[in-house]
């Protein structure tokens, strides 16, 4: 059975310019990535031996806004045979963030790169099928980003009964 | 051991039992409206499908506790084409609101809503870009059910309230 350190290791070794820092935060182990070798990395972990990191938990967006690098994406792996878990995670510019798929890596990994998409605005590189997931197709922005309205519709009283009523849509019976 | 040697069954009841096995009832007089609507309140199916937590209250009316089949509602119906009510029973997010308009336009008329619950209504604590702010934005609502969710008595009322609603109204002018 590997520990966090030999696992850490291994993927250092490997991938010396390519793992730009390691985060420690209660035990669990966050490596920040290149953007554009992502792929490489999380197949690297998949096949290695002594990491075998087999599933792909999830795959998270992060809005830093105000700050740069605005987005960061991180996913989640676990490995059965050494019982670990650990995430990596790219930083991204805020001006068209992009970063590779991983559906070429893990299978599972389309519909999680679906949601970031449709959430943060993240393109991810020859996804085979990078439609929105939740928001309706036609929809504009991307909601969870920080700058994205929350849509608020004024309460209706009775000193403002009227115009709220006045600006409700309604039906055609 | 039968039916018949109980001595209650066997008492001729007021008015009642002597017609009903003959099948002479005599005459009764009424109005074509109030035929009609009873026809419709005493047998008003709604429309089978739930979309959020009210659901689950909707289902504890329909389960055999609270009983909303004393009220000719024996079933909810699986298809809108069989539906006389639709009990939007929970919040509608934008994504569904044009399946809830075309399940809506699928039922035949007459046909009645009742928005359950405060999402349905008005949107709820979901004052955001995501959830529909009130179901009658999409379809026309005949009465709203409040509370969150609304308990079984409060969404029977509501239906009382929509039989109420349907008694008054002129069945060749709708």
């Amino acid at each position: 059975m590997s520990d966090y350190q030999s696992v850490i290791e291994s993927i250092k070794a490997q991938f010396p310019d390519v793992v730009q820092d390691v985060v420690e935060f209660r035990g669990e182990y966050t490596l920040v990535i290149e953007p554009a070798k992502i792929a490489e990395v999380a197949r690297f972990c998949r096949d290695a031996d002594g990491l075998e990191f087999t599933i792909l938990s999830d795959i998270g967006g992060i809005d830093y806004y105000p700050d740069e690098p605005r987005f960061a994406v991180s996913y989640v792996l676990f490995s059965l045979s050494q019982n670990l878990t650990i995430r990596l995670k790219v930083y991204l510019q805020e001006d068209s963030p992009r970063v590779p798929t991983l559906t070429d890596v893990y299978s599972s990994a389309g519909w999680p790169e679906r949601e970031v998409y449709d959430m943060f605005g993240v393109a991810f590189e020859g996804h085979p099928d990078p439609r929105r997931i939740l928001m309706p197709f036609d929809w504009t922005g991307h909601p969870l980003r920080k700058d994205y309205p929350l849509g608020y519709e004024e309460v209706q009283f009775s000193f403002n009964y009227d115009r709220v009523k006045d600006q409700k849509p309604s039906p055609r019976e | 051991m039968g039916v018949a040697q109980n001595p209650t069954t066997t008492l001729p009841r007021a008015g009642v039992a002597q017609g009903q096995k003959t099948g002479s009832f005599g005459v009764v007089t009424t109005t074509l409206d109030q035929a009609v609507n009873w026809g419709r309140t005493r047998a008003m199916w709604p429309m089978l499908f739930g979309l959020a937590c009210c659901a689950i209250e909707m289902m504890a009316t329909q389960a055999s506790h609270y009983d909303m089949s004393r009220f000719g509602m024996e079933l909810m119906r699986a298809s809108p084409r069989q539906s006389d009510l639709m009990i939007v029973a929970g919040r509608v997010s934008r994504k569904m609101a044009p399946v809830l308009r075309r399940l809506y336009d699928q039922m035949p008329a007459p046909k009645w809503v009742i928005a359950m619950g405060d999402c349905a209504s008005c949107g709820g604590i979901f004052n955001n870009y995501a959830i529909l702010q009130g179901v009658d934005e999409i379809v026309p609502v005949d009465v709203y059910v409040a509370g969150c969710p609304p308990r079984p008595e409060q969404l029977l009322h509501g239906i009382m309230t929509l039989h109420e609603k349907v008694m008054q109204e002129k069945v060749f002018t709708r």
